[in-house]
């Protein structure tokens, strides 16, 4: 192994870059997907429909109580399986590592932001929404102009602190063999016996986004507040 | 024809019933004050004339629709009664003027320019034109009642309903929030509102209506009321010896 070899590492930096780049993508997708997929949940989840409440909070909490690797599985080796049977196609389809790992991250993030979103939108008193219907406003332009406005404005702290724990969570496809940035490193640890460097590179990158990230948030918190 | 009509409503939370067979009626131009001890049902009967708060029996005819009717759109007939809060219910996160603009814009479908003049219009009458940019967090309590004001009658609203406008302001404050309900009277609109200002019912209001536990103990012209108290019930009587004691 010898001594740390940085050219191990400038070396294969493209490569790294290409990994880091794919990270960043499915975190942000996954991300913006998972909020907007959040805030549906949430609004089922508050809704007066029994019914519609009911299979919002059994899909939230099946998703809190189930570890993410397993779902990773679940969505990569179980999903096209299921698409197989249902169409009565000769083979499953093939989906692909990459893709799934969107639909895995956006589903299920979207029971962690559903849980924020809600919190986010109680956390707005009553009275608001009585003075947005008072005005004429229906069900969704209350939600959309005046309760969701001001609740995520609420949440964005949260909501960003949630996105560093999915921007870490994301390299657990690292073991569907997809080349994320934990993934490339993997995959240049084995191949030029690097393992020292290659961890320790992608540990401290790791480290200083997520950090910086989290200093970001604490800066916002201060200044978004809105003065009531 | 009465502008308000309000029909025998009953209202249950569960068990426990909050307005029991309340009728009463709001004539066009007429202010009809409500008041009554707290927890009487004054603020509730209020909400169901625009079935921001839904009851379980009776009708109430706003301008001939009726609010019970299944095939009703309330935010429609919502969007003609104007409605002033307790606790104001500005939007924090819009400023003065959107305040004023957005459900002409988003619900009337008025096209920029004509929502901002009829915002402005109805701002320089409260006496804020010169607030239209602040955020309502940067007004203290009595403006921002006058902005919710005229943010109400910026949809050209056919009655007004205020839910105790100044319970919920300093007593310095009182005054300036009750000079515009007072304007508004003398220019011929129809008011319903709660409040306990008995010198603003004594002065402005045509009818006086008296709740206690959920029902409608007195209805009466607001000369009888106020004139003739020994006619009046005997809850009526302490709530009046209370309130016009000091």
């Amino acid at each position: 192994m010898g001594a740390f070899d940085w050219s191990a590492i400038v070396q294969s930096l493209p490569f790294l870059m290409k990994g880091l780049a794919y990270t960043l993508q499915l975190t942000v997708v996954a991300a913006m997907g998972g909020t907007l997929w959040g805030i549906l949940l949430a609004l089922a989840r508050l809704s007066s429909i029994k019914s519609l409440a009911w299979v919002a909070a059994a899909y939230v909490n099946l998703m809190r109580s189930i570890p993410l690797l397993l779902v990773i599985f679940w969505f990569y080796f179980l999903v096209p399986i299921m698409l197989q049977w249902v169409t009565g196609a000769e083979y499953p389809p093939r989906i692909g590592a990459e893709r799934s790992a969107y639909v895995t991250f956006i589903l299920f993030e979207g029971a962690y932001f559903c849980e924020i979103v809600r919190a986010g939108i109680q956390s707005i008193p009553k009275g608001q929404l009585g003075a947005a219907y008072a005005m004429g406003f229906n069900y969704s332009q209350s939600m959309r102009l005046i309760i969701l406005p001001q609740a995520l404005r609420n949440m964005l702290p949260v909501l960003l602190t949630q996105t560093i724990v999915l921007f870490q969570d994301v390299s657990l496809v690292a073991l569907l063999n997809v080349t994320d940035f934990v993934g490339a490193a993997v995959k240049i640890a084995q191949r030029d016996s690097r393992i020292v460097e290659m961890y320790t590179f992608v540990a401290v990158v790791y480290f200083v986004l997520s950090y910086g990230l989290s200093l970001g948030v604490r800066l916002l918190n201060k200044r978004i507040a809105i003065i009531r | 024809m009465s502008m308000i009509d309000i029909q025998a409503i009953s209202k249950w939370y569960g068990s426990f019933q909050v307005l029991t067979d309340c009728s009463t009626h709001v004539d066009k131009g007429e202010v009809v004050v409500v008041c009554g001890p707290s927890g009487s049902g004054k603020s509730t009967l209020i909400k169901c004339v625009n079935a921001l708060e839904p009851f379980q029996k009776g009708d109430v005819i706003v301008d001939g629709i009726s609010v019970a009717n299944p095939k009703t759109q309330l935010p429609k007939l919502r969007a003609r009664v104007g409605m002033v809060f307790q606790h104001f219910e500005l939007f924090p996160h819009l400023s003065v003027m959107e305040n004023l603009t957005l459900a002409q814009l988003k619900v009337l479908g008025r096209n920029k320019q004509e929502a901002i003049a009829k915002g402005e219009h109805y701002l320089d009458r409260v006496g804020l034109g010169s607030q239209r940019d602040k955020f309502p967090g940067q007004l203290s309590g009595g403006q921002q009642q006058r902005v919710a004001i005229a943010r109400a009658l910026c949809m050209d609203p056919i009655a007004m309903l205020f839910d105790e406008p100044t319970s919920a302001l300093d007593p310095e404050m009182v005054g300036e929030v009750l000079e515009v309900m007072v304007g508004l009277a003398k220019e011929g609109m129809t008011m319903m509102v709660v409040t306990h200002e008995m010198g603003f019912a004594r002065s402005v209001s045509s009818r006086v209506v008296f709740m206690d536990a959920g029902r409608i103990v007195e209805d009466c012209a607001t000369t009888e009321f106020f004139g003739n108290t020994s006619a009046r019930s005997e809850r009526a009587q302490q709530f009046l010896g209370k309130i016009l004691a000091h």
